[in-house]
């Protein structure tokens, strides 16, 4: 426990420290260049890539968690049920289209830029969050189930005060897996010219300067380990008394 | 008082709650028994309608149950099932105050009503309070389902197999506990369970049911003396019903005057428990005590004995 946050500050402090003054791990990156390559990747301040990358994942993100949960709320309720199976074949198919090919196949309509790469990490984003939200909102118990309705709840009440808090702890689940998704999935966004830390990688990539790729990749790496671990965390606090005993 | 009138429920054609018709004086503790499937659970969901009737009706207090917007009359009956379904994700006084939440009810009053029925159910407050289902006893569990039932002060209370989940010893403590909050509410209550031996302990009436049907609905002192049915006979266990009857009169009404010898037992234990005594001990007769411990007389073998039967 103690452990766990002293790496976790640790891996923010240095991540911080990086971003703000890459220079000053020029010594790290030197070996893995050849030819006097430059170290350090510095077309694009690899703060500024971070950020857009980090608000590229967080807006596919947020509306992926919209429509998903709201679509699970939908179709579990009695009105939407009929749609269950077929919501479930559509999310599927989100997922089962590689990335690179919604990009291709989403230039054409919505040209170069970030709007592809948003368009790509939200479609991908759908199916986890809405398969962990359907699960937490029909595998709430039948005796809280009952008690609920039995004390005089609405459907809406239900919905708010039973159903809701105790999906939350799978539903952010979802939402984990998603973010996590996205991180590593919008570096392919430069692929199309959207602003993300797949820039250096690529540039890496086309000059032969591993220094770059690796910088790329290392920063992608700690964001998505410190999403994954900052939303288990809070997983864990909204769960914390759902244990029956 | 809650009337049942030829209520009736049928599922794709089969009826699971046949033409019942029962009526339940204010106040009154009435026990659904009867074997598994036989239609308890449909017919006590039936009065607050979580189940519709496919025919007949309820009332309560002379106002037909189909002219109160379900969830509106479902905050006015309390109910408590097998199994608690308290909120793992509340704590115990949110757990409680459920329904004045949803009457809207004010904080203050509200928060005086949890600790008042904390209290009642002898738990401290102070203690229980803001601790989550998943930090309590199955019995401790169980008292606070009885108590959010009770939050609203409710007329009616609907409890299905309430002490279904509980050990024997906690269960036995758990129903003289309802008995008593309910003498001292006055609560009317409807209670389902398998259990004859709960239904007799509890019971101002009985209701016994099999396959959809209400066979008798009677005082357990009439249920005992004269099943209906040789199916309510059998439920009653032919060899014990000597013993049932005896466990249904209390002590204090045989009270002779005249000394025996050895321990005394209480006014208020029933007549099978002084036969246990005076055969366990091999005395013919057992001094009586009240409450306060002062000697009322004795209670001999004989009159246990004699009371064992019917009488003519
Ligand atoms: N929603 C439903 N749809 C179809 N059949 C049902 C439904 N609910 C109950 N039944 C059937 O109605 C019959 C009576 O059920 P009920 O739950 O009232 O029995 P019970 O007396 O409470 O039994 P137990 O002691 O096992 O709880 C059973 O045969 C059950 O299968
Ligand atoms: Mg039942």
């Amino acid at each position: 426990m103690k452990l766990g946050l002293v790496f976790r500050i640790g891996t923010i402090m240095l991540l911080a420290v990086f971003l703000l003054q890459p220079d000053w791990f020029a010594f790290v990156f030197a070996p893995m260049t050849k030819n006097g390559q430059p170290a350090i990747y510095v077309q694009n301040s690899l703060l500024s890539l971070t950020i857009s990358h980090l608000l590229i994942v967080f807006a596919a993100t947020l509306a992926a968690s919209a429509v998903a949960i709201g679509l699970a709320i939908a179709v579990t309720r009695p009105i939407g049920r009929e749609f269950l199976p077929l919501s479930r074949t559509i999310a599927n198919a989100g997922q089962t289209f590689p990335p690179v090919a919604v990009l291709a196949l989403a230039v054409p309509v919505l040209g170069f830029g970030t709007e592809p790469t948003l368009l790509a990490l939200f479609l991908y984003g759908l199916l986890p969050i809405f398969e962990n939200a359907l699960t937490g909102l029909t595998t709430v118990p039948p005796q809280v189930e009952e008690a609920a309705r039995g004390m005089g709840m609405t459907d809406r009440e239900r919905l708010w005060q039973v159903e809701l808090p105790l999906a939350l702890p799978l539903i952010l689940a979802g939402v984990r897996i998603s973010a996590v998704i996205a991180i590593a999935t919008a570096a392919i966004g430069s692929t199309v010219a959207a602003s993300t830390l797949g820039e250096a990688i690529i540039a890496g990539l086309i000059n032969s300067n591993l220094a770059f790729v690796a910088q790329g990749a290392l920063v992608i790496s700690a964001l998505a380990i410190l999403i994954h671990d900052g939303i288990g965390a809070l997983e864990r606090r909204v769960g914390r008394h759902l244990i029956q005993g | 008082m809650i009337e049942i009138e030829h209520l009736s429920k049928t599922y794709d054609g089969r009826t699971v709650v046949d033409d019942v018709s029962m009526r339940i004086a204010d106040g009154e503790l009435v026990v659904v028994v009867g074997t598994s499937g036989s239609g308890k659970t449909t017919l006590l969901r039936m009065i607050n309608r979580l189940v519709e009737p496919s025919a007949g009706k309820v009332s309560i207090d002379g106002v037909d149950c189909r002219a109160i917007a379900p969830h509106l009359l479902r905050r006015q009956i309390g109910y408590a099932i097998q199994g608690h379904g308290l909120f793992p994700h509340r704590t115990v006084s949110q757990n409680i105050a459920t329904v004045p939440g949803l009457l809207g009810w004010d904080k203050a009053k509200i928060s005086a009503r949890v600790d008042e029925l904390l209290s009642l159910f002898q738990l401290d407050p102070a203690e229980f309070r803001d601790r989550y289902p998943g930090q309590l006893s199955g019995g401790q569990q169980q008292r606070i389902g009885v108590a959010r039932a009770l939050a609203a002060a409710p007329k009616l209370l609907l409890m299905d197999e309430p002490f279904g989940a509980l050990d024997p010893i906690i269960r036995a403590r758990a129903q003289l506990d309802l008995r008593d909050i309910q003498r001292r509410l006055g609560t009317t209550i409807v209670l389902v369970t398998h259990d004859m031996n709960e239904a007799i302990l509890l019971g101002d009436r009985i209701a016994v049911m099999d396959q959809a049907r209400l066979l008798q609905y009677d005082t357990p002192r009439k249920i005992v003396v004269s099943p209906a049915t040789a199916f309510v006979g059998e439920l009653l266990g032919s060899g014990e019903r000597p013993f049932r009857l005896l466990a249904l009169q209390p002590v204090r009404d045989f009270v002779e005057p005249g000394m025996a010898e050895g321990q005394p037992i209480d006014a208020n234990s029933s007549l099978r428990d002084a036969l246990e005594e005076a055969l366990w001990s091999g005395r013919k007769a057992v001094p009586v005590r009240d409450a306060s411990g002062a000697l009322l007389g004795r209670v001999t073998l004989e009159t246990a004995i004699r009371q064992a039967a019917p009488q003519r």
